[in-house]
């Protein structure tokens, strides 16, 4: 069982790739999933933020993963 | 008073947007029209590159729309269009337009929902200058 993570703008560029998977035993909530793509990915902790969309909501740090949902992370947002 | 809320890559057309709003039961329409400028904190921009992750954005869009009906319950029409892609010098990126029957509400809600939706909503901007590019925002 792997999860799927949609990446977006600067967060994209620093993966080098749209979609991650992440495979078994992957992180089981959204706090755990941050600190697994940071420790993979240490330039996620120079950003001023990372959030994690579930489903395209917000999520915090204690809500479960589930490999159904739909997740991404979410650099700062610049629209308008 | 469903909101007209949309996320294209062709240009928008602001004349459109004001016209979905138009009623004749709102005596007051405001509009927010967000254009590509050329230069950003002093340095010479060239052209803009928007990327939007659409489903969260139009389902983010909706939540603060919902949160403008709110607040001001009188708020009767809403449309949104955000542009995504590239866009040159001038290009609209964003409309925003309301109406309400009078115009201190017209101009708050207006207001609220352009300044929410660049808080929440997943659009993010790239700038390109002579001497390369940068996200906007991405960094303290």
């Amino acid at each position: 069982m792997s999860l799927k993570v949609a990446l977006f703008g600067i967060t994209r560029e620093i993966v080098g790739t749209s979609v991650i998977e992440l495979p078994a035993p992957a992180p089981a909530t959204v706090g755990e999933l941050l600190a697994e793509m940071r420790r993979q990915y240490p330039a996620l902790g120079d950003l001023r933020s990372c959030a994690v969309a579930v489903n395209n909501e917000y999520a915090g740090n204690d809500q479960p993963l589930h490999t159904v949902d739909e997740i991404a992370l979410i650099p700062p947002v610049a629209g308008g | 008073m469903t909101p007209h809320l949309s996320i294209t890559d062709q240009p928008i057309d602001i004349a459109a947007a004001l016209a979905a709003v138009q009623t004749d039961t709102a005596g007051a329409v405001n509009s927010f029209v967000g254009t590509v400028r050329n230069q950003s904190g002093g340095r010479p921009v060239r052209r803009l590159h928007y990327e939007s992750y659409d489903s969260m954005a139009l389902t983010q869009l909706g939540h603060v729309v919902a949160q403008a009906y709110e607040k001001w319950p009188m708020l009767q029409e809403v449309a949104v269009v955000h542009r995504k892609g590239t866009l040159e010098l001038g290009d609209v990126a964003v409309v925003v337009a309301v109406a309400t029957p009078h115009r201190a509400e017209s101009f708050a809600a207006c207001q609220f929902i352009i300044d929410t939706l660049k808080q929440v909503v997943t659009i993010w901007k790239r700038e390109e200058y002579e001497d390369g590019t940068e996200w906007v925002a991405a960094h303290p």
